[in-house]
């Protein structure tokens, strides 16, 4: 028997998989292809305080080994996630969620942040740093550590549950920011987020998506989502969940090794709705293969 | 929805573009018309969303054109190779709105769902009139296949090399006893009918898709009744709901 469990401030998960917000809805469209409680938890779609669209179609495109979306978080805004969505989402998956939040004003992260800490079964607040300030020139938060550290020190004032910041990949220095988040009280820190992309169609001599850019993800970012793990770990204490390409359970432990505690996985999810199920399967074989009797023993241990 | 492997049982060209692909596998998660299959296809990343010709227990068939890399790879497979499909995604068309005399508009690659959906009608007792429309003679595919079941088809060709000289819509305008319309087509073409029908309607629309079945919110729409997904809440609407 292997231990596939970990502890993510205090919150037990039966595996280290979490499907990553945006891609995994409010769960229910995935829990009618399998039973989502196998799952170490999810990250819900990322909510804001007003209903969002989101950005004009198309808003997609495809990549070598990846996608880029141009969403721009759509949702139903945060009294119609805890009136409709929440109340579905309960029905299918009974364990601990990731509660994704954003904003585009420090109010607004502090609004979600105190609507959703009422909400019995979010565990963690995972907040969403990559959005763009609109009090300042729309410069995402998460690309300074002075506003990553606002945001953060706002949303921990305002909540009982543990905070974890999800940081941008498209600044200079990540470690930086990441301590500011941890001095500013974060509780973990989730990397990384999409990276800035943009294709043109040939045909049209256009860029594919409406937007023009969008968030690059998919297999080919998995290297990038090493590398910032890595030098992240280095420099905090508190745990991290790592995403970025994750698409098998092989990935799920070179992230760990690289420090990640646990390990989201994201636009596999799109391109194959059983990836979760079948990478939480795979799990255990891959740890032995490796001689790995338990996860816990393999949290940074690229470092050592 | 399912995902599975279906075998290539058939793939065949039908005009320079145009191909017919039968895939042979478990099609249980179809229920209606007008629904689509998304395809892994090796190499790519995104599945590539084709709707449904028609089906039954154990076949799928797709009409599909050659646009771009993802249909190209499609066009070059061989018999007997297998493909990882999800099926049985999009609400598709609702046959009880329908009246005994509905239109039934295809244009160029939405011909192909159009197909199914008349044989569903006919099932019904119903007596739908079928339009198709093309660039040009040499595009043209499928109208066999239609006058086959039985049903009045008439034709509209951009260039005039067959049927009537012009758009859907020029043949559309020149009727008055229909009960209802269903098409597929060019969002221009949609438009276009939305505007000369004088019945409600069910338009099935195309976009750029993530997933396909719901995840993603990467082929949304807004519509008079709220948000939708073209993957899930469509990618039939009904024109009442529709914001041009």
């Amino acid at each position: 028997m292997v231990n596939t469990k970990v502890i993510l401030s205090g919150i037990t998960l039966d595996n280290p998989v979490i499907p990553a917000s945006g891609t995994f809805g409010y769960g229910y469209e995935f829990a009618e292809l399998y039973d989502i409680n196998i799952l170490g938890s999810f990250s819900f779609k990322g909510t804001t305080k007003e209903p969002r669209f989101g950005n004009p179609t198309p808003r997609i495109a495809e990549c070598t080994e990846g996608m880029i979306n141009s969403v721009g978080l759509q949702n139903p805004g945060m009294e119609k996630v805890i009136s409709e969505e929440l109340p579905k989402m309960k029905k299918v998956f009974h364990k601990p969620v990731l509660a994704n939040i954003s904003g585009f004003s420090v109010e607004e992260y502090v609004y979600c942040a105190e609507r959703i800490n009422e909400e019995e079964q979010v565990g963690i607040i995972e907040v969403n740093v990559s959005c763009p300030n609109v009090h300042h020139g729309g410069m995402s938060f998460g690309t300074s550590p002075e506003a990553a550290a606002e945001v953060t020190k706002a949303v921990k004032a305002v909540t009982t549950k543990p905070v974890y910041i999800k940081l941008s990949p498209n600044v200079t220095d990540i470690v930086a920011i990441a301590k500011a988040c941890e001095d500013a009280g974060a509780d973990g820190i989730s990397l990384i987020n999409t990276l800035m992309g943009m294709r043109i169609d040939l045909k049209t001599g256009k860029p594919v998506v409406a937007n023009k850019m969008g968030g690059f993800s998919g297999k080919a970012i998995f290297p990038v989502a090493v590398r910032m793990v890595y030098q992240v770990y280095e420099a905090v204490k508190v745990p991290i969940i790592g995403m970025g390409g994750v698409s098998t359970a092989e990935d799920v432990v070179e992230l760990m090794l690289a420090g990640a505690t646990a390990v989201q996985v994201g636009a596999a999810n799109l391109v194959d709705p059983f990836a979760c199920k079948n990478i939480i399967e795979a799990l255990p074989h891959v740890m032995k293969k490796y001689g790995i009797k338990d996860l816990n023993h393999i949290i940074g241990g690229a470092h050592k | 929805m399912n995902q599975s492997y279906f075998k290539i049982v058939k793939n065949e060209p039908l005009t320079s573009t145009v191909y017919r692909m039968v895939l042979e596998g478990d099609t249980s998660a179809i229920t209606r018309a007008g629904q689509f299959i998304n395809i892994k296809i090796e190499g790519l990343f995104l599945r590539r969303p084709i709707s449904v010709c028609d089906y039954d227990e154990k076949t799928i068939t797709i009409l599909y054109k050659v646009v771009g890399k993802g249909t190209a790879a499609l066009g070059k497979m061989e018999p007997a190779s297998a493909l990882d499909i999800l099926t049985g995604l999009g609400n598709g068309y609702d046959t009880t709105k329908s009246g005994n005399r509905p239109l039934l508009i295809g244009g160029g690659v939405g011909v192909p769902p159009i197909y199914r959906l008349a044989k569903n009608l006919l099932s019904e007792g119903k007596t739908p009139l079928v339009i198709l429309g093309f660039n040009t003679k040499e595009e043209a595919f499928y109208i066999e296949e239609f006058k086959q079941l039985g049903i009045e088809v008439l034709i509209a060709t951009a260039d005039g090399t067959l049927g009537t000289k012009g758009f859907v819509t020029d043949i559309v305008k020149s009727l008055t006893a229909y009960t209802y319309f269903y098409t597929c087509g060019p969002e221009p073409m949609l438009k276009a009918l939305s505007a000369c029908t004088n019945t409600s309607g069910q338009l099935s629309f195309e976009e750029r898709m993530g997933c396909g079945f719901g995840a993603c919110m990467g082929c949304s729409c807004q519509t008079k009744y709220g948000n939708k997904r073209i993957c899930k809440e469509g990618p039939v609407l009904e024109k009442e709901e529709i914001i041009w």
